[in-house]
C-alpha cells in the first residue's frame, strides 16, 4: 500500500499549523518581546502552505529539488530577518525544529503500518535537517552581515582627526590599519589639512598593535598624499619594540619624520611653525 | 610535512590548534591567538612583536596570493625553552623561484617585497616549501627567549 503524503499533509494542514504553533509557544524562551504570536503565526502558516504546496512522494526524499525553492526562500527570508533582530540561534532553529515534530506528529496518527511509518518518518527527518542547514547557515549569513556593518561604522568613528594647534593636526590610529581603513585615514585627514590650513600633521600609531609591511606601506602612503597637499606628516608613537620589528624586517623610514610620543611630535611641529612654548617665570613680589 | 617538520630543529610539540584562514577579516583573529599562546609561554616584549609581525606577513602572503589556507599554531619545547611553531600552508598557484621571492625587493603584487626575506630576519626558524600549482608551505619558529 503506497502512502499518499501529499494527501495526508493538505487534509492535515491545519492541524499541523496548531501542533507547530503549540510547540513553539511551549518553548520558554520564546521572544515575545521581538516577535507578537499574530506575526510568528503569519510567518509559520506563510511557510507550511508552501511546504504542503510543494511537497509530494517523489521529492520527498530530495531536499535538493528545485519544487522546494520558495520554501527555501521564504526559510532563509525569516531566518535572515532573525538574525538581524538579534535573535538567537536556539530560537531560530526551534522554529524549523518544532515543524518537523509537528508533521511527525501528524504522520504518527495517519500512517497504521509500521514499516510505512518508519519510512516516511525517515525521509520527512532528514528532509527537515536539511531544511534546517539552510537556516542555520542564512542564520549565520545574516549576523556575519552585521558584524561587517559594524565593522564599517566602527572605522568610521575610530578615526577622529584633532586640530591640536592652529596650523597642526593629529590623527590617532587605534587598531589596524587595513587598506579600508587607510582609505579613511587618508580622506579624513586631507580634507581636514585643507579646512584647518594646517601645514603639519602628526600621525599617531601608539595604538596600532602591528606594523607589518602592509601596515608600513600603508602609512608611506599617506605620508606622501599628505605632502602632495603642501604639509609635513609626522609619525609618532613608535614604540621601541615596534622600532626594533621595523628594522629586521627592513623598512625604510628614514625619509620620515618619526618620533617616539606624541609629545616629541608636537615640539617638532612647533619648532617647524616657529613656536615657542615657554614656561612663564613670575616675578617674586 | 614530515620533511619540513624534520628540517626544523626537533622539538616537542605541547600544544597544538589549528585555524583556517580564507578572508582578510580573519587575520586580526589569528594574530590575536599568536598573542595568546605567546603570553602563556612567557614570551618578552620584543619578540611577541616580531612574531607577531611575522605571523602578519605570512598570512597576509596566503591570502594575497595562495587565496587563503591554513595555520598550524604549536607550542614546542627544546630542554628549559619553549617556543611557538606556527605552519601556513594553501594550495595556492606557489612559488617559482623561491630564491628570487626570498629576496628584499622582489614582489609581484606591487608592494614592498619584504614580507618573506624580513620574515626571516624576525624568527629563529624559517623554512619554505612550495610547489607549483600545489601551494606553499612556511614554517616558523620562535623561541620565547631565543
Ligand atoms: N603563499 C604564496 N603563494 C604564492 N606566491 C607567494 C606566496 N607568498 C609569497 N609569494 C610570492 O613571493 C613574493 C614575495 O613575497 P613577499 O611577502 O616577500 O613580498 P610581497 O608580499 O610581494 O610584498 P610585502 O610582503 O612587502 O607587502 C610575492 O610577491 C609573491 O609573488
Ligand atoms: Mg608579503
Amino acid at each position: 500500500m503506497a502512502i499518499d503524503i501529499t494527501k495526508i499533509f493538505k487534509k492535515k494542514q491545519t492541524e499541523i499549523l496548531e501542533r507547530w504553533m503549540q510547540n513553539q509557544l511551549a518553548d520558554a524562551g520564546l521572544r515575545e518581546d521581538l516577535m507578537s504570536n499574530e506575526d510568528l503565526r503569519a510567518e509559520s502558516e506563510e511557510l507550511i502552505t508552501a511546504l504542503v504546496k510543494s511537497l509530494n512522494d517523489k521529492n520527498l526524499s530530495d531536499a535538493d529539488s528545485g519544487d522546494f525553492d520558495h520554501v527555501i526562500e521564504i526559510l532563509s527570508g525569516i531566518s535572515i530577518s532573525r538574525a538581524r533582530q538579534g535573535y538567537s540561534p536556539r530560537e531560530t532553529g526551534l522554529f524549523i525544529m518544532s515543524l518537523k515534530q509537528a508533521l511527525i506528529e501528524v504522520v504518527q496518527d495517519e500512517i497504521e503500518g509500521p514499516k510505512e511509518l518508519v519510512e516516511v518518518t525517515l525521509k520527512l527527518n532528514r528532509l527537515m535537517d536539511s531544511f534546517s542547514i539552510i537556516t542555520f547557515e542564512t542564520f549565520i549569513k545574516g549576523r556575519e552581515e552585521v558584524i561587517l556593518r559594524q565593522t564599517d561604522e566602527i572605522s568610521e568613528i575610530s578615526t577622529p582627526v584633532i586640530r591640536v594647534w592652529d596650523g597642526i593636526i593629529a590623527l590617532p590610529i587605534i587598531g589596524t590599519l587595513d587598506s579600508a581603513r587607510t582609505q579613511v585615514v587618508m580622506e579624513s585627514l586631507l580634507t581636514e589639512i585643507v579646512e584647518s590650513e594646517s601645514s603639519v600633521a602628526i600621525l599617531d600609531i601608539s595604538g596600532v598593535p602591528t606594523v607589518d609591511s602592509l601596515v608600513a606601506q600603508h602609512l608611506l602612503k599617506t605620508v606622501s598624499a599628505t605632502r602632495l597637499m603642501g604639509a609635513e606628516c609626522i609619525i609618532s608613537g613608535i614604540r621601541p619594540e615596534i622600532a626594533q620589528t621595523i628594522v629586521h624586517l627592513g623598512i625604510d623610514l628614514s625619509g620620515i619624520v618619526t618620533k617616539a610620543t606624541l609629545a616629541s611630535a608636537l615640539q617638532y611641529a612647533f619648532r617647524t611653525l616657529r613656536l615657542v612654548v615657554k614656561k612663564e617665570v613670575k616675578a617674586i613680589s | 610535512m614530515k620533511q619540513i617538520l624534520n628540517m626544523i630543529t626537533a622539538t616537542i610539540s605541547l600544544n597544538k590548534d589549528h585555524m583556517p584562514v580564507q578572508r582578510d577579516q580573519d587575520v586580526v583573529p589569528f594574530r590575536n591567538r599568536v598573542k595568546e599562546y605567546a603570553t602563556k609561554i612567557r614570551m618578552g616584549l620584543v619578540n611577541q612583536t616580531k612574531l607577531q609581525t611575522a605571523a602578519s606577513e605570512l598570512v597576509r602572503n596566503m591570502l594575497r596570493y595562495g587565496g587563503g589556507g591554513e595555520i598550524l599554531i604549536e607550542v614546542v619545547s627544546r630542554g628549559r625553552d619553549n617556543g611557538i611553531r606556527l605552519t601556513f600552508s594553501d594550495k595556492g598557484p606557489g612559488i617559482a623561484d623561491i630564491a628570487m621571492a626570498m629576496k628584499d625587493g622582489y614582489s609581484t603584487g606591487k608592494s614592498l617585497g619584504l614580507g618573506l626575506p624580513g620574515t626571516k630576519r624576525l624568527v629563529n626558524e624559517f623554512d619554505i616549501k612550495s610547489e607549483l600549482g600545489k601551494g606553499t608551505k612556511v614554517v616558523i619558529l620562535k623561541w620565547a627567549n631565543g
